[in-house]
């Protein structure tokens, strides 16, 4: 058995991630980590009537960061705003079906840059969404959990 | 491509050579006797680790009675820096070292700072060399311990240690090497190096594992960490590994008998993997200097991607290696030897050890680098960082 810290879900989404690239004049784009900390998603959407009708990923991270980012574009895909805003972490997880506990920093990840595409649209826009009051994209509240303690800044 | 398993994580462990293994199983079920009893099957027993002591002993130029088996590496480098430190606290209480060690020594030092004593940790160049200079400039009236590993686990740099132990000799320290890495990689002769203390380990050279040795030079004063019974001249208490021992001797006899055929075939496969490498894939670094280095050692980093996602394709077609990613590591930190070496944290991430070894052949390299070629090229097709971007997706640092 191979990366037996994975199970098959992760292993599919990180060998063959979902909607990997980046959108042609996206509504919103939003970036979140940084290679210093090990991992840094990129994502971008196309909005429609407050649905997202398109997401594109790219990572730079580790499996479980490249399996998160697949499985988070495909989850907000086809929704409304409000409700990938909704979105959380541990939505994120149950998706992939768990990562190992160590892992799990990867998943903030992709919540953190959906909602920093979203606040780009709204900026854009000029739309409000509750679901990003006290939203900052430039906030790391990462840190704590990604053996990123030495970073340079 | 046809799917191979391709082992190249030789520095983290080795397969038992099938001579060590024959050699040894007798020793598990028919001549299985207590090493201290006294009768006839203890008496070979004795017989069978007197021998692989000499074996051990041959390989790095030591005398027999120098060589006190430990159960790792790990047990000797501890041993060695605890009680070498502990045992001379009379006279100070200063021990230098360097950024690179092995964690067996690292930890130590901590464990010894915990206790009081104060610990210089020397940098290394940014080829992963410690400067004998900066090193005798650290001595104090108070240092009593130098402990500067042989060659590096990660980047395989071999230290100036016969340089270091003529200086810790000058200013009568004790002076320890961990040559973990360095057996049978190296010709070692502790005489012309001048070492006090050097520990070495069975299943870095197709021995088995829970087996290693700490030669300490006579009239080194040495206390037990171990106490109980006689065993290893009184020095390290404790029923010996009877077949451990002697599958030591064996791979330590085979690994003397080999050395310098195994330098030349591993060294050059690793010129050759190195090679292809760089005129394959864009973009990668080489970490560490290439001269005087270990033979079957390459550190490579493949910038725009993180290891441990290469580290899994790379698994994913069979082939083994390691990262120096902190997201491979428990602890979530990067490779503190290439920290120390000044290699950038997002190429640390990037950075994969390959350390080719005896059972290696050309074809297996030959696929790795197919493998790397596929696998880099899609990560980096993934990747929000990019040699066009730069290091940044956006151009702006977050």
């Amino acid at each position: 058995m191979q990366m037996a810290m994975y199970n098959d879900k992760v292993i599919a989404h990180f060998t063959n991630p979902h909607n990997v690239g980046e959108l042609l004049d996206p509504d919103g784009e939003g970036t979140y980590g940084s290679p210093v900390c090990g991992d840094m998603m990129k994502i971008s959407i196309r909005v429609e009537n407050e649905v997202i009708v398109d997401a594109k990923f790219k990572t730079f991270g580790c499996g479980s960061a490249i399996a998160s980012s697949s499985v988070a574009t495909d989850m907000i895909i086809g929704k409304s705003i409000d409700e990938a805003l909704e979105i959380t972490n541990q939505d994120v997880l149950d998706e992939l079906g768990g990562l190992p506990p160590i892992k799990t920093h990867c998943s903030v990840l992709a919540d953190h840059a959906i909602r920093s595409a979203i606040y780009d649209y709204a900026k854009r826009s000029g739309r409000y969404y509750a679901g990003l009051e006290g939203f900052d994209p430039n906030a790391d509240e990462d840190d704590q959990d990604h053996g990123c303690d030495m970073e340079e800044k | 491509m046809e799917k191979r398993n391709v082992y190249l994580d030789y520095s983290a462990t080795t397969p038992v050579k099938d001579e060590v293994l024959e050699k040894m199983i007798p020793y598990f079920t028919q001549n299985f006797g207590n090493p201290s009893s006294l009768y006839t099957i203890g008496q070979e027993s004795k017989q069978a680790i007197a021998e692989a002591r000499e074996q051990v002993a041959a390989l790095i130029g030591a005398e027999p009675r120098e060589i006190f088996f430990t159960s790792s590496g790990t047990e000797a480098d501890n041993w060695a820096v605890i009680e070498g430190a502990e045992s001379r606290l009379k006279r100070g209480n200063h021990v230098i070292s360097s950024k690179i060690e092995h964690h067996a020594l690292l930890h130590s030092l901590e464990y010894l700072e915990k206790r009081g004593y104060s610990v210089t940790r020397l940098d290394v160049d940014g080829d992963g060399f410690v400067s004998p200079d900066a090193l005798e400039s650290a001595i104090t009236d108070r240092t009593t311990l130098i402990s500067v590993m042989y060659a590096n686990n990660e980047i395989g740099t071999i230290q100036p240690i016969a340089e270091i132990a003529g200086i810790a000799k000058r200013h009568g320290i004790l002076f320890h090497t961990d040559a973990v890495q360095a057996l049978g990689n190296l010709r070692i002769d502790v005489r012309a190096l001048g070492v006090d203390m050097l520990s070495v380990s069975a299943h870095k050279i197709y021995g088995p594992k829970g087996i290693g040795a700490l030669y300490v030079r006579k009239g080194v004063l040495l206390p037990s960490h171990m106490h109980g019974g006689a065993q290893e001249n009184k020095k390290r208490a404790g029923t010996e590994n009877l077949a451990g021992i002697v599958g030591f001797g064996k791979a330590a006899e085979l690994a003397m008998r080999d050395l310098d055929a195994h330098v030349e075939r591993v060294g050059a496969l690793r010129d050759y993997f190195v090679g292809r490498v760089r005129e394959a894939i864009p973009d990668v670094r080489i970490n560490g200097s290439l001269e005087r280095r270990l033979p079957g050692n390459a550190n490579i980093t493949f910038e725009y991607i993180e290891g441990e996602a290469l580290l899994l394709l790379l698994d994913l077609d069979g082939i083994s290696v390691s990262t120096g990613s902190a997201c491979s590591s428990a602890s979530l930190t990067p490779s503190h030897v290439l920290t120390a070496l000044g290699v950038p944290v997002e190429m640390i991430h990037g950075s994969l050890r390959f350390t080719i070894g005896d059972f290696t052949a050309k074809e297996d390299i030959d696929y790795t680098v197919e493998s790397l070629v596929k696998n880099v090229e899609k990560l980096r097709s993934i990747s929000s960082v990019s040699r066009e971007k730069g290091w940044h997706a956006n151009g702006d640092v977050q």
